[in-house]
């Protein structure tokens, strides 16, 4: 019987490659849980955007690959040994995808803007000192510069001009990373979003958020940034409540 | 890499307007059965660079596809010619090789199968 999502016991794995971990599962869980929203949506290029050691682009094969036959499948990663990885976990599962080395989608982001229906991003979400961001070898797994966000803010611009009209984003944050000031940047560009699966660890807060364009929403009601805020930190605080130490 | 993830990448080299398509010196190509899908094809085609594709193919060894853009009937209903797309577009895999940016000449690595195109800190 297949499995539905990648299987750990297959994953590949190096010392300077990022190996699955709760942030990774939680962003398999949404992916799950919105599988059958994802069947329904059809989707026909699905893009990883630092795919590190390939579990979670594997799983999204995985995921789809029965109900939704003939996707183009791409994973990203400007590390190259975690490209490596990715390449041996997809082959250990009996799938595939494009692997290719870039910085977040260089190289790729002209002739496939506007082309991507889905992607997935596990970001350095970290907040660490700026010098830490981008160092060579695993640290740039996580590092995440200042509240974490100075990866996450260089990806959302090529995020968007990747997506096409109907396209999907899934994002893994922190609640340190002020996850409803990413929701306000990216309503302004014209993106809903909501949590689709909310994790508390012992060392972390994590969102899975979701995104996708919602023109009606930008453009019938007004921006309230402080409505929108206040809405937004009335839900986090409800989820932090929940928090256990 | 395939010639379907070849044909979206231009060479992203700082002040380069040329970068596309990148010259395939091919080193290594292996062949990958794929499920036929026309559908997919059908899809991907709007985005297709053909002129890109046709001659990606034939550096990859194969020759097969027609020189001009195929119009909407042939993709509609010639099989024959979708199973060729198919073979150019998915089935052919570069392993080992060189993209070359057809600008500045620039090499971009191709190995096992994962094209780097990370950039030199004096090119971005």
């Amino acid at each position: 019987m297949s499995s539905r999502i990648a299987s750990i016991r297959l994953v590949s794995s190096h010392r300077e490659v990022y190996e699955p971990c709760d942030d990774s599962f939680a962003l398999v869980d949404a992916l799950l849980a919105d599988r059958t929203n994802l069947i329904e949506h059809n989707p026909k290029v699905c893009m990883e955007i630092g795919s590190g050691s390939g579990y979670v682009i594997t799983s999204l094969i995985l995921l789809l690959k029965n109900e939704v036959p003939g996707v183009h499948y791409l994973a990203t990663d400007t590390n190259p040994i975690a490209v490596r990885v990715t390449k041996e976990t997809l082959e250990a599962h009996g799938v595939d995808a494009d692997v290719v080395c870039a910085d977040i989608a260089t190289g790729l982001d002209k002739r496939l803007a506007g082309s991507v229906d889905v992607i997935v991003v596990n970001p350095p979400y970290v907040p660490t000192p700026e010098y830490e961001v981008g160092m060579e070898g695993i640290a740039s797994a996580w590092a995440g510069g200042e509240n974490g966000r100075t990866v996450i803010d260089k990806i959302l611009p090529v995020v968007d001009l990747l997506l096409s009209d109907k396209g999907w984003l899934y994002l893994v944050t922190l609640t340190s990373n002020f996850p409803e000031e990413i929701c306000l940047m990216m309503r302004k560009k014209g993106y809903a979003s909501r949590i689709v699966v909310q994790r508390s660890t012992e060392e972390e807060n994590l969102l899975i958020l979701k995104f996708w364009r919602d023109q009606d929403e930008v453009s019938h009601k007004e921006i309230s940034s402080p409505t929108f805020l206040a809405h937004f930190s009335r839900s986090l605080s409800l989820l932090m409540e929940k928090r256990w130490r | 890499m395939r010639l379907i993830t070849h044909n979206m990448l231009s060479c992203n080299i700082k002040g380069v307007t040329n970068g596309f398509p990148l010259r395939i010196e091919a080193g290594n190509v292996i062949e990958k059965e794929v499920e036929f899908n026309p559908d997919f094809l059908r899809h991907m085609f709007a985005k297709l660079e053909w002129k890109a594709l046709v001659e990606g193919a034939r550096s990859m060894g194969y020759a097969e596809l027609p020189e001009d853009s195929p119009d909407a009937a042939v993709l509609e209903s010639d099989e024959a010619f979708l199973k060729k797309l198919h073979h150019a577009l998915l089935e052919l895999h570069l392993e080992e090789g060189a993209l070359v940016c057809p600008e500045t000449g620039r090499k971009f690595p191709v190995n096992k199968g994962i094209p780097n195109m990370l950039l030199h800190e004096d090119e971005v």
